[in-house]
Parts: structure tokens; sequence; C-alpha cells
């Protein structure tokens, strides 16, 4: 039997959202839209688990997150780490301190974050600095930032040594540091 | 008592968000902190780089509502 249409109505209308959530995370558009579509088939067929919760987005996009690990777990399998994720190296971002440790560049304070959270253009600023992330890299960092899992799970769903998931976590923070400081918070004109 | 270079706390800020850490590493956190700006601006902005990623699904278009 098919679930009430106004059920169906009422997913179908979370579609841009998830895909967007999707997208983000899987950086391909194709996998997003796999995943969508699997998260909206199990939500057609799970109905009844929905019940009683008030929130319809959450419910949908707990969802999604699961058919996200399992296309991040399929595709990590076919793909091999790329030059850019390095194994658990640190020599390049070494380059950030002199000898004794100390920063080369001491980061300076950003001029009021809070109001970037506002802006639109500081999001689209943010993806692409999380697109020049080496692929896993990202993945990595998006599992654990956005998705809320925790390093050791990460380690285990991208089959890498827990010491390489770290160094990975690490890498993606200075970098986006780095790319943010560049494209948005030292450029006034980009905030107006 | 000796401080830990920026280096070692820049590695350690980055762990504490992924992990417990332990009383003596945050003690040695913010020691250096006290003496050090750039590893406290460098904290304040991982954290806000986390926060920044949290609201990232968010801030696209919403037009459907």
């Amino acid at each position: 039997m098919s679930p009430p249409s106004n059920f169906r109505a009422q997913i179908e209308s979370q579609r841009a959202y998830l895909l967007r959530y999707a997208r983000v995370q899987l950086r391909n558009a194709e996998a997003a839209e796999d995943a969508v579509q699997e998260a909206l088939l199990a939500a057609l067929a799970g109905e009844q688990g929905f019940a009683g919760r008030s929130n319809l987005r959450t419910w949908l996009t707990g969802i999604l997150k699961h058919k996200i690990v399992d296309a991040m777990r399929r595709s990590s399998r076919e793909q091999p780490l790329g030059a850019g994720d390095a194994e658990a190296v640190l020599s390049d971002l070494d380059a950030l301190f002199v000898e004794d440790g100390h920063w080369r560049d001491p980061p300076a304070g950003w001029d009021n974050p809070d109001r970037a959270l506002e802006q639109k253009q500081f999001f689209s600023a943010l993806e692409t600095c999380l697109g020049r992330l080496p692929a896993r890299t990202a993945r990595a960092f998006l599992m654990r930032e956005h998705l809320g899992l925790e390093t050791e799970e990460i380690c285990k769903e991208l089959e890498i040594t827990s010491t390489n998931c770290w160094v990975m976590l690490y890498r993606a923070r200075v970098t986006l540091r780095q790319c943010l400081e560049t494209t948005w918070f030292s450029d006034p004109g980009a905030r107006r | 008592m000796k401080l830990l270079p920026c280096r070692e706390v820049s590695r350690l800020v980055s762990q504490g968000l992924g992990r417990e850490l332990g009383f003596g590493e945050r003690v040695a956190l913010r020691l250096h902190f006290v003496v050090c700006e750039g590893c406290r601006n460098f904290n304040r902005q991982m954290h806000f780089l986390r926060r920044a990623i949290r609201e990232l699904p968010d801030s696209g278009d919403d037009s459907s509502h």
C-alpha cells in the first residue's frame, strides 16, 4: 500500500534542502542525488518511524546521514588516497612554524567573525575553501564537523590509521583557516 | 615550567576538537594562551570554524520555505 500522498508531498518538499546537504558532504552531484533518493525511499517506507516526531527535516536528515556514510564508505574503497591526502606526514605544515616551534606568522585576530556567519557570501567562500582540500581530507573533516562522527569512526569508515586520521583533520583545519583568512577576513571589500 | 611550542599547541587544539583532552594538556594550553596571542587567535578561529561548518547546509538557497 502506498503511503498517504500528503506525507509523500511533505517529504518531497525537503528534497532541495537534502540535496544541498548531501552535496556539501559528498561533493559529487550524482552521488548526492543517489543518497537523497535512497533516503527519501527509506523515509517513505518508514513513515511510522516518524510518527510523533515534530521535525520532519531533522528526521529526514538523520536518515540521509546514514546514506551519506554508506556512499562515503563505498567511494573510499574505490578511490585510493590522493597525493594531497598525504600519509601521516606534517612536513608541509611545519613550514608554518620556525625552528623553535613558534609561528612564522602568528595568527592575527579576525574582525567580527560572528557577522560573517550571517552572510551568505561567507558560506560560499567556505565552500570554495572546502573544495580546495584534497578529497579524502575534506571528507574526513566533514564527517567529523558536519556529520558529528567520532574520530575513531571516521578512521574506520575511511580505512585509515588513527594517526593518519588526526593528521588529516589537523591539516584540514589549518588549511581552511588559512584559506578563510585569505579569501574573507583579510579582504574587507568582500564583507560589505 | 617550560611552555609548549606553538606548533604543539596548534596540534593539541585540533585534537581537542576530536577528543577529551587530559588535565595536563588543558593546563598546558591555558598557560600557553596566557602568554601567546597567536595561539589564542588560532584557538578561537578553530572553534569558529566548527560553528561555521555546522551552519553550512542551512546557509544556501532555501527558497522552498
